[in-house]
């Protein structure tokens, strides 16, 4: 048994503030105090501050596209080498970093579980098997059904029995945590040659709309009693004005659970001359009225960044305007997707903008419905979360950087005026209770009895950034696997899916056209549970 | 007593990753195959357990082979692994791990195959499709210096010029079907229409395409060896189309311009997708060469061509690409898994290849084991071994174990290699 003693015990999911004492661990789990004859280790933390592990809610670390995007970028690979050393393996990358680094570095900032936020069943494989490589972390994925064929066609008969049966069984196939939904039948309008879609266009091939799309599925996942809602990344995003389209989709859903990914993105409005402005306040406002949603934020940081999504259309669009780089990939009956790198420039009025509406999310709603992300890697890399944490907990940083972006931040948003500091429990809550909670993890992003035994333990200091960029140690369901921000244990996480009390599977009434319209045999497309060497599943009821 | 049949059998042959395959097993060996091409077929009907290990040409035991290459390998000061085309993810993760240990040279067949198709994906990026889309959606079919007919016989019924999708229930009716080639071959047969362009002259023909897809005016009568007419016919098609693809093969990636002609060819297909949807689809060989890109990527942040030497992974195509690491000499030791260098690079690789000491990992004797110091024979991957592929898009399939050859599998020996390799390092450490 280890005893983690005298540390500062950061722990909001189970009260309100800090106090000073010891934590149990035994067994890769949190465990009531021993009785006074038992023997334990001792590391003594004094002067520490203790806090569970974060959690990732949001982020693009493995798969088809991520991969795409690590061959479009070999510049950030060059510039960016990471050594072997003895048990560690080497690799590259800064914006896109190789599969072994991006677990290093996870760690390494006191992340302890990764969910990959979009995954394409056909090419799910390839996810696990990347999965697998990512050391150190546990890891889960979200499964993509928005623009999925045989999803629409059961929204179309209208029978959610035929639509729970799909649903469950596309999670069992693609190993996947959640329901993931992008651009809801805007990327399948896409590939038909037409433009964009709104919340009640009808697209082909089955005339149905985003918004019936949207309430099927969060009503479905609902249904089956699945640990994380709908995560929905909305139509509409990037574009100027799309604060209707998000508080639509919001007012629709209304009442019930959903999550709302990288909101900042979706948070644009236009003044009356048709100009780009912050919407956040509006989006904020019903947020705080709605304990229902959470969101993550997706914050944008100055510097190179890389976007990756399913929403082709979006990364078209910004294929013409970089007139750069593109990489584009449309899936059969399921999906598309796109990358297209990035660099956010601070004297770039649009991109002030973007950064000041993320920050103003993150200050204006309640840390329990609101996640630290920067959508990674597409609004920054995930290795600036400390600078982000340095913003929020100190006002008068805040202040100055902002200062030294274009003069129209100040009257396009109201970032000025927003004097709110971070406290480290809101920091918690943010990073590690909220997203936890939000995901259904019982054992994650608390430190009561009974959680798993990720702990991170930082040295108390002024300069937050630094603080948080550098774990004294973290460990990692009882081992210790980083001190000082390096590891120092090569530890598997495990995969993180979901399991049904019934045993769902393809409805036979679409057995022919799967037959026909895809390009492997049925029986070939669920991934084998050769690829799960670790697993822990969440029961749903 | 009758054979038992196994179906959805993935054959590892070629890029298109066939999955329907039915296999007739009986008594633990192959009796039949349906529905595989002439060469799938073979593949499966060949597999047997007939080599033992061998050193320098004489029979080994597997401990003894497995000591000898490590021998080597521990010796060489500047090695090369290559290969990793015919082997299942699981192998090339590890004979990664193992270049990694190693701080050698690793690469794929790519070197001399779509090298240069990823290095221009890497200038410009790469649009592009699933085969399945392609056979649901694709009016437009444009073969481009490659030849399926015979490099992969069932691409035509299953993803493009006859297959049966959702927006195309009438498959070769509903398509118009483009080659371009040098030479008429059996893929411009079926054409529609067929642009035999000047050898070599690729990369002017895009030139026009792009000038005449954007209506900039044209000069001279047979732009690379074609009529400026057909030429502006084909941007006719490729912007009037609902959704198009074009798969394109070494004719364009080993003729002169190389990676230009790709960069070229990519950029044609981005600007298309102003008028409409449009892909471009690299016509990938081996059966998994496309695993190789995707598991160096995501583990080393590079597609091919990784050298280890500085304790990190670094790329440079025509300093770290095997064609160029064994011209000019500069490796002292290979070991080769998944590929057949000998008979497929150019002479001069061949004749250093002699000269240094070579191990080879596969299945069946080729003709670089009649020139390697160690053989070691593994289960054919798919048939006696399982394993992810991936598809020439990039679709990733689990093949089947099928029978017991009694054989270890690439992955299992890799691994015992690497093991004997670290532990050696170990005791060398221990002396310092």
């Amino acid at each position: 048994m280890l005893r983690i003693a005298n540390g500062l015990i950061i722990d909001p999911a189970n009260g309100p503030s800090g106090r000073v004492g010891d934590l149990f661990i035994e067994g890769g789990k949190i465990v009531p105090p021993p009785s006074p004859d038992r023997r334990c280790e001792v590391l003594d933390a004094t002067g520490l501050i203790v806090t569970p592990g974060a959690v990732e809610i949001h982020s693009h670390i493995a798969g088809p596209k991520v991969t795409s995007g690590r061959i479009l970028l070999p510049e950030d690979h060059y510039a960016h080498p990471v050594r072997r050393r003895r048990d560690f393996r080497s690799g590259t990358g800064r914006t896109v970093p190789s599969i072994f680094v991006t677990g290093y570095r996870y760690a390494g900032l006191g992340y302890t579980t990764v969910f990959e936020a979009s995954v394409p069943p056909l090419k799910a494989r390839h996810v696990h098997e990347e999965l697998a490589d990512l050391p150190l972390v546990d890891k889960g994925c979200y499964v993509l059904m928005g623009n999925n064929y045989f999803v629409m066609k059961a929204i179309k008969t209208g029978d959610r029995g035929l639509l729970k049966e799909l649903v469950g069984w596309l999670l069992r196939a693609a190993g996947g945590y959640a329901v993931k939904v992008v651009n809801p039948g805007g990327v399948e309008n896409w590939k038909w040659g037409r433009g964009a879609v709104t919340l009640d266009t009808p697209v082909p091939p089955f005339e149905i709309t985003p918004r019936d799309i949207l309430l099927a599925l969060v009503e479905v996942a609902e249904d089956l009693g699945l640990p994380h809602p709908v995560h929905i990344h909305a139509n509409d995003i990037g574009r100027a004005g799309n604060v209707t389209t998000t508080l639509e989709t919001m007012r629709a859903l209304a009442g019930r659970r959903a999550h709302f990914a990288h909101l900042q993105f979706h948070s644009y409005d236009v003044n009356k001359k048709g100009r780009f402005r912050s919407g956040a306040a509006s989006v904020a406002e019903f947020l705080n009225e709605h304990p229902e949603f959470t969101a993550d934020v997706g914050q944008v940081m100055f510097g190179p960044a890389a976007t990756m999504t399913a929403d082709s259309p979006l990364e078209y669009s910004l294929y013409r305007l970089t007139g750069g780089k593109w990489g584009s990939c449309d899936l059969e009956l399921e999906t598309g997707s796109g990358v297209v790198p990035m660099v956010y420039r601070r004297n770039a009025l649009v991109n002030a903008v973007q950064w000041a509406v993320g920050l103003e999310l993150l200050l204006l709603v309640n840390p329990w419905q609101m996640f630290l992300t920067t959508d990674h890697p597409n609004g920054a890399p995930f290795h600036v979360y400390p600078e982000i944490i340095r913003l929020l907990m100190d006002p008068d940083y805040r202040r100055s950087e902002l200062e030294r972006l274009p003069a129209g931040v100040r009257r396009l948003t109201q970032l000025a005026s927003l004097d709110r500091a971070y406290s480290l429990e809101e920091v918690v809550i943010t990073t590690r209770a909220g997203p936890a909670r939000a995901l259904g993890l019982k054992g994650k992003g608390h430190l009561g009895v009974g959680a798993d035994a990720d702990v991170v333990l930082y040295r108390k200091q002024e300069d937050v950034a630094a603080m948080f960029s550098r774990p004294v140690y973290v460990f990692k369901r009882g081992r210790l696997v980083v001190r000082e921000g390096e590891p120092v244990a090569d530890a598997e996480g495990k995969t993180l899916g979901v399991e049904f009390r019934s045993d769902y599977r393809f409805p036979s009434a679409f057995r022919q056209e799967f037959a026909s319209y895809y390009s492997i045999s049925p029986a070939n497309y669920p991934v084998e549970d050769d690829y799960f060497r670790l697993r822990e599943v969440v029961v749903c009821s | 007593m009758r054979g038992v049949v196994v179906g959805d059998v993935v054959c590892t042959f070629c890029g298109s990753l066939c999955d329907d395959l039915e296999v007739e097993l009986e008594g633990g060996s192959i009796r039949g195959v349906r529905r595989a091409c002439a060469v799938g077929r073979a593949k499966f009907l060949a597999a047997r357990d007939t080599a033992s290990p061998s050193i320098n040409g004489q029979p080994a035991s597997p401990e003894a082979a497995l000591e000898e290459a490590a021998r080597l390998l521990l010796r060489a000061g500047y090695p090369l692994i290559y290969g990793l085309s015919t082997i299942p993810a699981e192998a090339q993760k590890e004979a990664i791990a193992l270049a990694e240990l190693l701080g050698a040279n690793i690469d794929s067949t790519s070197s001399h195959c779509h090298g240069p198709s990823t290095m221009a994906r890497q200038q410009t990026g790469l649009p592009t499709c699933s085969l399945g889309e392609a056979k649901n959606r694709a009016d437009l079919v444009v073969f481009w210096g490659s030849n399926p007919a015979e490099s992969s016989p069932r691409h035509f019924v299953r993803y493009s010029v006859g297959a049966r999708g959702l927006l195309t229930p009438q498959g070769r009716k509903d398509r118009t079907v483009v080659v371009v080639d040098v030479r008429p071959t059996a893929t411009a047969r079926l054409a529609d229409e067929f642009l035999q362009i000047a050898p070599g002259q690729d990369y002017e023909a895009l030139t026009v395409l792009r000038a005449l897809v954007k209506g900039v005016a044209v000069e001279g009568r047979h732009p690379a060896g074609v009529p400026v007419e057909r030429w502006a016919r084909l941007a006719e098609l490729m912007k009037k189309c609902r959704y198009g693809a074009v798969f394109f093969g070494m004719g364009l990636t080993m003729s002169r311009g190389r990676e230009a002609n790709l960069e070229l060819l990519l950029t044609l297909v981005k600007e298309l997708n102003a008028y409409t949807r449009f892909h471009a689809l690299p016509m990938r060989g081996h059966g998994n060469v496309a695993g190789s890109e995707n598991v160096l990527a995501w583990q080393t942040g590079f597609p091919f061509g990784v050298n280890f030497s500085a304790g990190y992974p670094r790329f440079n195509p025509g300093e770290f690409t095997a064609v160029d690491l064994l011209a000019r000499g500069e490796v002292d030791a290979c070991l080769v898994i998944g590929a057949d260098p000998a008979a497929h690079l150019p002479g001069t690789c061949v004749r250093h290849l002699a000269s240094i000491p070579v191990i080879v990992i596969d299945p069946h004797p080729n003709l670089t084991a009649s020139l390697a110091r160690v053989t070691i024979p593994v289960a054919p991957a798919g048939v006696a071994a399982a394993g992810t592929f991936y598809r020439m898009d990039n679709v990733p399939l689990r093949a089947k174990k099928l029978v017991d050859l009694g054989l270890p599998s690439d992955e299992e020996v890799l691994r015992r290699l690497r093991e004997r390799i670290a532990r050696a390092e170990d005791r060398q450490r221990s002396h310092y």
